[in-house]
This record gives structure tokens, sequence and C-alpha cells, in this order.
């Protein structure tokens, strides 16, 4: 059958939700087995002492990259009617730039809070309160503050190929080039910090 | 001593492959990327609609989930996310890593870590909001289907992150005076 199927009707809504529950689960498997759920480690990709999540999250990109657009190419699924995200520049770079920030501060981003309050880390607990405070707060001053704003940059459907004027597969090809090129590159700091840091850093780390 | 295994993370690569794999599972069965701000922002509808129905279907960034026929907390993303908590604790349960913590650099106090926690949070809320997406959602799962948009928040998340790690260093860093 030609995918996707729930968008389709060829997959039944219980069924639909009974697979969202079974993928969430490899999901939150791989961030805690992947070290996601230590909060130094997703802070260690900004300051260059730990590659991890550089490798996962680039892997995991070029994975399902290539293996959609392989699919889509060969007949077995049909992006277009999957989930595709509108694209609102305006609104996504600010609302990227707050996400930045509050990563920084935070220590954490939404997935990956959810995986470390579920294995004890009270600081994620702390931070899944302010994302629904902030959540909340949103919604309360819609209206007033981010309605425009959130509908600014609007582009709808973009594909990045088409918008630079260049062949998907070549685009993709130069994707997968600098994700290795990132590889190397983080792997290096990560080397060049390993002096720096003290045993139980390492330890905890699990460098 | 025996070695304990709660140090031992799976290989990067394959984590990444692994996940990879789902990301194209969820495309391909249910037409969705992997996705988690999304399903917090269900939970939220869900939440103010209990309470204060008349309220939420009068607010425009929340009436087009409430209401008729619709039950803003019987999504897939909601789902999804119930998932992460079995599987996170699954792995975390057989490397040893269940255990109460508050992850932080050893100079920082618990305080610091706690209200850093909780401000870091408010600042996800709102500009998952705003930027439609976080991490997974926007650009994870948008990259995996060419999105602009994905790129588009790839850029603004880490590029703004890395210059905010740059100003914040000494919540991560020890700084040396």
């Amino acid at each position: 059958m030609i995918g996707p199927l729930y968008p389709q009707g060829l997959l039944n809504p219980e069924y639909n939700l009974l697979i969202g529950f079974l993928i969430g689960i490899g999901f939150g498997f791989l961030l805690e087995a992947a070290g996601f759920t230590n909060t130094r480690k997703l802070a260690g990709v900004f300051y260059g002492y730990d590659a991890t999540v550089i490798k996962v999250f680039f892997t995991a990109a070029v994975t399902a990259l290539l293996g959609l657009f392989i699919m889509h190419n060969m007949g077995i699924i049909d992006v277009t009617l999957t989930f595709y995200p509108k694209t609102f520049w305006i609104a996504t770079l600010i609302g990227g730039a707050i996400m930045g920030l509050g990563f920084i501060i935070g220590g954490f981003c939404p997935g990956t809070s959810l995986s470390a309050a579920a294995t004890g880390k009270i600081d994620a607990w702390v931070f899944i309160g302010g994302v629904m405070l902030g959540i909340f707060g949103f919604i309360f001053t819609y209206e007033s503050l981010w309605e425009k704003l959130r509908g600014m940059g609007k582009m709808g459907k973009v594909d990045i190929a088409q918008w630079l004027g260049i062949r998907e597969g070549i685009f993709i090809f130069l994707f997968v080039l600098l994700s290795v090129a990132s590889f190397y590159v983080f792997q290096k700091w990560q080397d060049a910090w390993k002096n720096k840091l003290s045993k139980e850093d390492i330890d905890e780390l699990g460098l | 001593m025996k070695e304990n295994k709660r140090n031992k993370y799976m290989n990067p690569y394959l984590a990444g492959f692994l996940m990879g794999i789902l990301i194209i599972l969820a495309y391909y069965f249910s037409g969705e990327g992997l996705g988690s701000s999304g399903g917090y922002r269900d939970i939220a509808f869900g939440t103010l609609n209990a309470i204060a129905p008349d309220y939420a279907q009068s607010n425009p960034f929340v009436s087009s989930h409430v209401g008729e026929g619709h039950n803003p907390t019987h999504t897939w993303l909601v789902y999804e996310l119930l998932g992460v908590i079995f599987g996170a604790i699954l792995s975390a349960a057989i490397f040893g890593r269940l255990k109460w913590s508050i992850g932080k650099a050893p100079h920082l106090t618990t305080k610091k870590r706690l209200y850093l926690a909780l401000i870091g949070g408010i600042l996800w809320g709102v500009g998952t909001q705003l930027g439609r997406g976080c991490t997974s959602g926007l650009v994870l799962s948008g990259i995996a289907v060419n999105s602009l948009s994905g790129y588009i928040g790839l850029v603004a998340i880490f590029g703004f992150g890395f210059i905010f790690a740059y100003i914040f260093k000494n919540i991560w860093l020890k700084t040396s005076k």
C-alpha cells in the first residue's frame, strides 16, 4: 500500500493512535539510551565538549531524509499527503531564537525533558512546568501579542531544494556531506576538550 | 569494582539511525513526524477546555481544536508522548539510570539550576507556539521532508543557541576568575 496510510483512510483511527504510542516508546527509548536525558550532554554540543547530540541528530535526519526520498521516488509513499510544515519564516526565526535561549538557560528541549522527567530528573519536571506555563501564557496573550507575529513571513509549503533552485537529489547529497563534515568537526572539538575535563566529568558524560 | 552501565550510552550513530527509521515509520503509517511540543500544546488545550470551555472556544488560537467533534487530547502526538515516557523508563531501567537526581554542572547551585530550568521551560513554551514546533516536530521532522521551515528552525535554534551559549557560558562551564 502506498503511504501515508492514515491520511488516506487506510488505517483506522485506533490503530493510528496505537502506532503513535509504539513509535513514542521507541523514540523515548532512544532518547534515553543515547544520553539525551543528561542535560550536560545536551549543553555539550554548544560548548564542544560532547559531540553526541550532533551525531544522533544528524544521523537521524540523514536516515529519514534519504529513506523518505527513495520511498517517495519509488512510489512507496506520497510525502505531499503527510504532515508537511508550512513555512512562516519570520515567526519561526523569532520563535527559534527564543527556543535557542531556552535551550541554554533550561538545558533541555520539550522531548528530552519528558524522557528526563520520566526517569527521575527533578530539573526536567520543573522545566516541563515551565513549558506548560509558557504555553498557557502564550494562549492567554495570543490576541494581544502573538496573533500577527505568528502569521508573519507566510510562504506556504516550501521545499528547500526548490526554494534554492537546485535538484532535490543534489540538495540531499550536500546535506549528507555537511552532516559528515559536522561529525568530524565536532569530534575534533570534543577531543580537544578531553584533557581539560575532570575525570568525574568524563565519567558522568560517558565519553 | 564491578563496571556499571550507568554511564554507558548507545552508539550515537546507531541511535540516530534507529531514530531515523522511526521517523520514516511515523510518516508512512500516520503521515506524522515525530514531535513533542505539539503534544504539550494538545494537553494545554484539553486542560483549558475542561476548565473553561467557553473561553477555549472564544480564543482564536484554541478554538479550532476544541468544541463539537473535537477531543484535543485524543491526538497522535499525545499518544506518542505517552509512549516516550514508557520508552525512556524502559531504557533507564535497563541501563540502571532510574533514580531521582538533578542534572547540572557541578559548580551551579541546585536552587539556581531549578530557577533556570523553569525560565528555560517558559521560553520553550512560548517559542514553540510562535515558531510552530520544537527540535523534533519542527526541525528533525521538517528536515526529513525537505521543508524550508525545518531548516529555518535548525538555523534559528542552533544558531542563536551558540550565541546565547557564549553569553551564558557560566551556567555550564566553570569560568575561572
